[in-house]
Parts: C-alpha cells; structure tokens; sequence
C-alpha cells in the first residue's frame, strides 16, 4: 500500500516517525507551514522556518525514503500579531520554490478582521503564484468559519477545485462538498476526525476530492493514523483501488495542479546523494 | 576552456539553452528565474559537464552574467533565501562569480555556513575551489567533517596537496576512536591517512 500524507508537520517529528512511516508506506508527505505552539515575535523567525521546510527537512525525510513538500504561509492564529505580518511581505520568495507546492495553511482562527485581511492576501498570492491553496478551519465555531471560508474563496477567484479545506467534520462536510473545493480530514488519536468516522464519511461522500491525512504535529497526533484508516477502509469493503485513490491518487492529483510535485525518487529516478549521513549514525 | 565556457558548451543544443537565454533576457525576473530552474531545466546530471546537473548549470549561468558590481551580493542573498538546491547552485558558482578578491568578506562566509549545516550536499559543494579562500584550519575541520558524515573524499578540490600533517593527526584520532568503538575507518579516509604518514593503507596489506 502507497501512502502520501497531504498535511503532517514533520518538523515536529523524530527520526523513529519517519522509519515507521516510510516501513508502513507513507512514501510522500507535504508538511504545510503553521504555528509552532510558541508564538513567534518576527519575521526571521518565520523565514528561518520556511528555509527549514525547504531545505533540511526535506533532506532528513529523503534520508528515510519519504519524499517531501511543504506548504508557505502566515499561518490565521499568528496573522493576528502585528510583530508577525511584515513576514506578508516576504512570501512571495518562498511561492517561488520548488518543493513549495501550495499556499497554506491560510484561513480563521478566530474569524477578526486581521485574519479576513491576511486570507484575502495570501488567496491572491496562490492566484498569483499559480498555486493551490490549503486552507485549515477553526477549532472553535467551526460551521460558521467553515462557510466565511467558503464565501471568501469565491470572491478570490482561485477555482474550487485548486483549494482544500481542511479539518473537515460531520458537521462541515456538506458545505463544503457542495462547493467543488477539495474535502481534508485529519484523523486524530481523540478529537477531530477518527478512522471509523472517517469511513463512514466516505461511504456517505464518496472518495472524489478527498484528502485523508494525520495533521501530525507538536501535540497528541500520530503520523500512522493514515494507514490505520486504510485499513479500515479495506475492512469496511472499500476495494484496493479505492484505497489507493484516497491515500496516493488524490493528495497526487490535488498538489500536482502546482506543476512542482516530484515524485522522481519514489517512481525510480534518483537524486544525487551520498551513501552515508549524518542522521542515520553509523552510515547503516 | 573556461568553466563558465564549458557550461554553456555542455548546454548548447539542449532546450536548457533557450530557456537561459529566455531568463537572461528578462533581469527584472532574475531572482524568479533562479528559483524556477529546478523545475524549468529539471535535475538530472548535465552529459558533457561532469560533476554538474542542468539546473545547477543554468544557475550559475545567471549568477555569471551579473553585474561586476553586484554579483557577490546577489549570491549572498539567493543563498541566505535559497532552498537547498539554490543553495549548492549558489556555492558551486562562486568561482565564476565575475567578482574580485574585494568580495570574499561576502562570500567565504556562504562556504562557513554551507560546512556548518548537516547536508552532505552543501558540505561537498562548499569544499571545490573556492575553498581555496578558506583558512587551512577551516579546511581541515571540513575535511574531518567529510570522513564523519560519509562524503567522499573525492569530493575535497586539491585534497592531497592540501593535506598536511596536522590533518594526519586529526584523522589518526578519528581511526583510534572509530578503532574503539569497533566501528570501521572509511576507506578514502584510511588511504590519505596512509598517504600523509606513509603507511600503507590498509586495503594494500
């Protein structure tokens, strides 16, 4: 089984995660830019992140066989800190990379007019940019950031089918389904979305436009809760096929709109690296 | 034939020429152009230009068409913002950069950060020849940095006339704790420590 987890912060992850993943299957991963449970305080520390999403982390994944693409943005909680905007500014030299593969995670925290004003800004930049766009919804009042989202998408002018909105629920779904944008869920160990759930979700909803992944992170999360839903699909009669259209086929098709996803080094074609390194110790 | 000379003959007939020449056109768009040749050119290693894949060749290209007069600041700052694959781009160019010894307080630097970081890839790009402009204590901790992280030695420019006995010493500590561990010395490390004591090496007993 073929696994690519659209949305997981590796970052916050060690060395142990990626050899369990990539023994589990999870070849491919985009890890999008978010907060980092502490606030940030400027720009730099912001720009030292995204260097870090394109370059070392990348390299580490490559270590272990997992391929690796990252999403840019301001993400909506820290939009809301004047010391942190000026980091606006400087996105449009990160949208420009390579492994840089949509813009995000953009969207409400907490639905103020700071984070309306920074959503409106960074949707234009993923027009821009020729980007899709990875768009997280609230926590808190999701329903009612789920549809401001949706409102706003409209007016940006990127079309449905380039953005994803993600942390999708029961409750959300719908609105969402409805509107021809692409429907993420993040399979939590307790809260947001769990695997039996999820299926029952995919029976309801098909599995067109859907995106499955773990939102691994800082916090209570666990980067094999995608294969776990596999499994889960397979017990509950979905077909291999069906499988492979949720956990490969979708992620592919969905960042593939950025014309900037390679999966050479998954498919075959080899980059050039060195037998050993230094996070693998020991050169095994 | 110059380097930047058998870049271009490497590139010439390929539509990696036109697309160069199409961005050396537009200035305006020179730092878009840089981040954009991975995926213009793609990756794959240059026929004709050992040691060079196409995006790396076209990147110096463009960074050996800059202006005298900015050329060391510019690659300062596609480096300070590079990916990683800029970032080598950025190093590998330095020779050809059309810039004086004036610039080295600028540029020397990019080559400290570039052995400073855990990539194998960025160490290795840091230790062609530029690194000529590196102190020799630098060099040599770089070197050791090589032999502990598995990057050839063959990576290291003018590695064996550079070599010097201080550098013998660091590596016969290496082996003795390697030796240690029960851990084995990497072989290219092994023959220069042979090379510099006059030892045979161990893959000729």
């Amino acid at each position: 089984m073929r696994i690519f987890d659209p949305h997981i912060h590796m970052t916050s992850r060690t060395t142990d995660d990626y050899a369990r993943m990539a023994a589990a299957g999870v070849a491919a991963v985009v890890e999008p830019s978010f907060w980092l449970g502490q606030p940030r305080t400027g720009p730099s520390s912001f720009t030292d992140y995204f260097d870090s999403l394109v370059g070392w982390e990348p390299y580490r994944a490559a270590q272990f066989g997992v391929v690796h693409h990252a999403t840019i943005a301001l993400n909506p909680k820290e939009a809301n800190d004047p010391r942190c905007r000026p980091v606006l500014d400087l996105l449009p030299r990160y949208l420009d990379k390579d492994r840089v593969v949509a813009v995000g995670e953009i969207g409400y925290d907490s639905m103020t007019p700071e984070e309306d004003d920074a959503f409106e800004r960074q949707l234009a930049l993923a027009v821009e940019h020729e980007l899709p766009a990875l768009v997280h919804t609230p926590h808190r009042d999701k329903a009612a950031g789920t549809r401001r989202t949706l409102d706003l998408v409209k007016a940006s002018g990127l079309e449905p089918g380039r953005v994803a909105v993600d942390h999708l629920n029961e409750v959300t779904v719908g609105l969402v389904h409805g509107s021809g944008c692409w429907m993420g869920f993040s399979i939590y160990p307790e809260t947001k979305m769990s695997p039996p759930r999820m299926v029952e979700l995919l029976r309801r909803y098909g599995t067109e436009r859907v995106l499955v992944n773990s939102a691994a992170d800082w916090g209570v999360s666990d980067p094999l809760l995608t294969l776990e839903t596999a499994r889960e699909m397979l017990a509950a009669g979905f077909d291999e096929d069906d499988v492979d259209q949720v956990m490969w086929r979708n992620p592919v098709e969905f960042y593939g709109q950025s014309g900037r996803l390679d999966l050479s080094a998954v498919t075959g074609a080899a980059e050039p690296t060195f037998a050993g390194s230094s996070i693998k110790r020991g050169g095994e | 034939m110059t380097p930047p000379e058998r870049l271009r003959a490497a590139l010439r007939d390929t539509p990696h020429a036109a697309w160069l020449e199409q961005a050396l056109a537009e200035p305006g768009r020179f730092t878009r152009s840089f981040a954009a040749a991975g995926r213009r050119t793609g990756r794959a290693p240059l026929p004709g230009a050992p040691g060079w894949t196409a995006d790396e060749a076209v990147r110096a290209l463009l960074l050996e068409s800059l202006p005298p007069g900015r050329a060391a600041a510019e690659a300062h700052d596609l480096y300070r913002h590079g990916d990683a694959d800029e970032k080598r781009a950025v190093l590998k160019a330095l020779p050809m950069l059309p810039a004086g010894a004036d610039a080295l307080p600028v540029t020397v630097p990019l080559l400290r950060d570039a052995i400073r970081t855990n990539d194998a890839r960025l160490l290795a790009a840091a230790l062609g020849p530029y690194a000529a402009h590196l102190d020799q204590a630098a060099w040599r901790q770089a070197v050791l940095k090589c032999v502990f992280m598995g990057v050839p030695l063959s990576e290291v420019d003018r590695l064996d006339e550079r070599a010097d006995a201080e550098l013998a010493a660091m590596l016969a500590a290496f082996a003795a704790e390697r030796e240690a561990a029960g851990r084995p010395m990497p072989g290219d490390a092994a023959a220069l420590l042979g090379r510099l004591t006059g030892d045979r090496t161990p893959e000729e007993t």
